[in-house]
């Protein structure tokens, strides 16, 4: 990133007014409010992480931030477990979740893969309605915020929100220490050109694989989170609008950019705040947005502002498209033949 | 009563009759995809919203014009065909030379407005819409007597309207396969599909082509909305609800063959009704397993070739 070729000091400079901004920010605004923010942030970043760096587009996420939110909820509340070892808990589970849905989804590609995370997501919906454990319409409600490591009190709302803003960063450093490392360029290579990154040696399937995981455990972690800001768990979070969400989020803020996500985040959910009397409009306003930035605006709000920048300064640019020149969708589907 | 696999028999052949029902709505939805995939390659995620307008448009018709189930059968497929139109000229041919993904997406946020601004108007508690006089009624089905030598045992009672919804479905499916398969336009169809470019050189118009390959497919959409109407009600979410369903039944059929579609269809329809005889607790998930299965054993799907 910029931020690399142009000096450390002044990617460290930007982090620490952005971790001061944070720090303040619930002076100013409702803490749960904004622990809410970053809780969806953290979830679509780890959904870009799959979508913008490994170009897999998952239309089940939300499998994997609800049923983490239900396990956390569950762990919490009738286990007594500790906010940290209630979020451990669920964010383990959605690993594992995430290794079997992945295992099954990276057997197609493109289209094919969006429809089989779909799928696979809504049967764990289903199942979360059978399942005993999840109390079917109701939820699990009431879940105690508890003590983190048993000492301090996460009751009120200014300890949730740093509790959260923690765990925010832990899984945002996570993902930048993913995109920037080795393991995040062969990604790149594979989103570009899946057949040359294989002839070159690298196991596509295994990288994608783990790609999936990771995305799936901190959208995990994002949902076990979010059950202690809102003492709840409920069908909601796993439904299959929860994973169209988080798609909008990220393709408004910037596929592929790291602010991209949180930035996305904060918008869809400040909306929805103001909309939530209004019923059915946040549905139709969602789903213009999303009409409109996948016809006019593929950047994204953070993509265009890094795009207008780069050609001021006459730099390199990249275009306002995934995968350019690639088509992804299967060959397998295209004739159509007697049968 | 004669037992059949340890359940009662009108039992067993109820859940088989809704499960080839919901087997009828599968293959012309999945039907309607496969045409859809074939020349634009994109999922068309609205396609479970357009089913949704489809009813709509049958309901609103009767409510404010008068207009019965019979002509509605015909209108409101055309009516959502030209708006199916409408939405491929202006929406999707844009995105046509993009990664197919965007096509997916742009359906999915018109998927949402269109059940948002049904959900705006007519909340999700559904509206009835009755079956037509001509259809009103149920036979009594017997077991013949040449197969258990004794007096005739009663099987099952049929109601009228829903052994027209199988033979509706079964006549709209054949007759999309005669068009694609023996028909000049569906040569067209099917040679643009292969190589466009070449088409075009042809002379043929190829965008218009799949202009009215998008309207076909979403008209198909209306017409299951229309038939499935007086089923079940007319419901601004019936669309999402069984949209996912049929995208599960495409992987597992593979959208390269209409056959394919309207076979795998039939057949998951078939086993999620058996399913719920057996094992009610699964029927709902019972296609994704089927799914699953299927991606472990035969990853590019039971008609589809290549990975």
């Amino acid at each position: 990133m910029a931020s690399k070729t142009s000096g450390n000091w002044k990617g460290w400079a930007q982090f620490a007014v952005a971790i001061a901004a944070l720090i303040v920010l619930p002076f100013f605004l409702y803490p749960v409010f904004l622990a809410k923010v970053l809780c969806f942030a953290l979830f679509a970043a780890a959904f870009n992480l799959l979508l913008g760096f490994a170009g897999l587009l998952s239309f089940g996420h939300a499998a994997f931030f609800g049923f983490s939110a239900y396990v956390s909820a569950h762990a919490a509340k009738e286990w007594g477990f500790t906010p940290e070892l209630a979020i451990l808990a669920g964010t383990v589970v959605a690993a594992f979740l995430g290794a079997v849905i992945g295992l099954l989804a990276i057997r197609r590609q493109g289209i094919y893969f969006a429809m089989v995370t779909l799928a696979l997501a809504q049967m764990v919906f289903f199942i979360c309605i059978q399942a005993p454990f999840t109390h079917g319409e109701d939820g699990i409600q009431g879940v105690p915020r508890g003590h983190f490591l048993g000492i301090v009190d996460l009751e009120s709302n200014f300890a949730i929100y740093y509790f959260v803003l923690a765990v925010f960063l832990i899984g945002v450093m996570v993902i930048y220490r993913t995109v920037h490392s080795p393991f995040g360029q062969v990604l790149k290579s594979i989103r570009e050109n899946e057949p040359r990154a294989i002839s070159l040696g690298y196991d596509a399937d295994r990288y994608k694989l783990m790609a999936f995981i990771l995305s799936a455990t901190i959208a995990g972690m994002a949902g076990s989170t979010k059950v202690l800001v809102f003492k709840l768990a409920s069908l909601t979070d796993v439904a299959w609008q929860m994973s169209g969400e988080v798609v909008l989020m990220t393709i408004l803020g910037g596929v592929g950019t790291m602010l991209g996500p949180i930035v996305g985040a904060s918008i869809i959910v400040t909306m929805q705040n103001y909309l939530a009397e209004v019923g059915q409009l946040t549905l139709i306003i969602q789903g213009l947005v999303f009409m409109f930035c996948v016809l006019l605006f593929r950047r994204g709000i953070v993509g265009e502002i890094k795009h207008r920048w780069t050609q001021m300064r006459g730099g390199k640019d990249e275009p306002a498209h995934l995968s350019p020149g690639k088509a992804t969708g299967e060959t397998d589907g295209a004739p159509v033949t007697h049968g | 009563m004669i037992e059949f696999l340890g359940v009662p028999l009108p039992l067993f052949m109820g859940q088989l009759l809704i499960g080839l029902i919901n087997g009828s709505f599968y293959a012309v939805l999945s039907l309607g995809l496969a045409l859809i995939f074939g020349l634009l390659n994109i999922v068309n995620f609205a396609h479970g919203a357009l089913y949704m307008v489809g009813a709509f448009v049958a309901y609103l018709l009767l409510q404010f014009i008068g207009i019965g189930y019979w002509p509605a059968l015909i209108l409101a497929p055309v009516i959502v065909a030209g708006l199916g139109m409408l939405i491929e000229r202006f929406l999707l041919r844009p995105l046509h030379d993009l990664d197919h993904l965007y096509g997916l997406l742009l359906t999915f946020g018109l998927a949402l407005v269109l059940e948002g601004t049904f959900r705006h108007f007519y909340g999700v508690s559904g509206m009835p819409y009755s079956i037509p006089d001509s259809l009103a009624g149920a036979q009594r089905l017997m077991v013949p007597t040449w197969l258990t030598g004794e007096d005739p045992v009663f099987m099952m009672a049929l109601p009228n309207y829903r052994a027209w919804v199988i033979v509706a479905s079964l006549i709209v499916c054949t007759a999309t396969w005669i068009l694609i398969e023996r028909t000049k336009l569906g040569a067209l169809m099917r040679a643009a599909t292969e190589k466009p470019d070449l088409v075009r050189a042809f002379g043929v118009n190829v965008p218009a082509l799949i202009t009215l390959t998008y309207g076909l497919g979403v008209g198909l959409a209306a017409f299951a909305g229309v038939l499935a109407a007086p089923i079940y009600s007319v419901n601004p979410i019936m669309g999402s609800n069984i949209i996912i369903v049929v995208f599960a039944i495409v992987v597992i059929g593979g959208l390269g063959s209409i056959g394919g579609a309207i076979v795998s269809g039939f057949l998951l329809g078939v086993i999620e009704g058996i399913t719920k005889v057996f094992y009610p607790e699964a029927s709902n998930v019972v296609i994704f397993v089927v799914m699953a299965i299927v991606l472990i054993v035969r990853p590019a799907g039971l008609f589809g070739k290549g990975a």
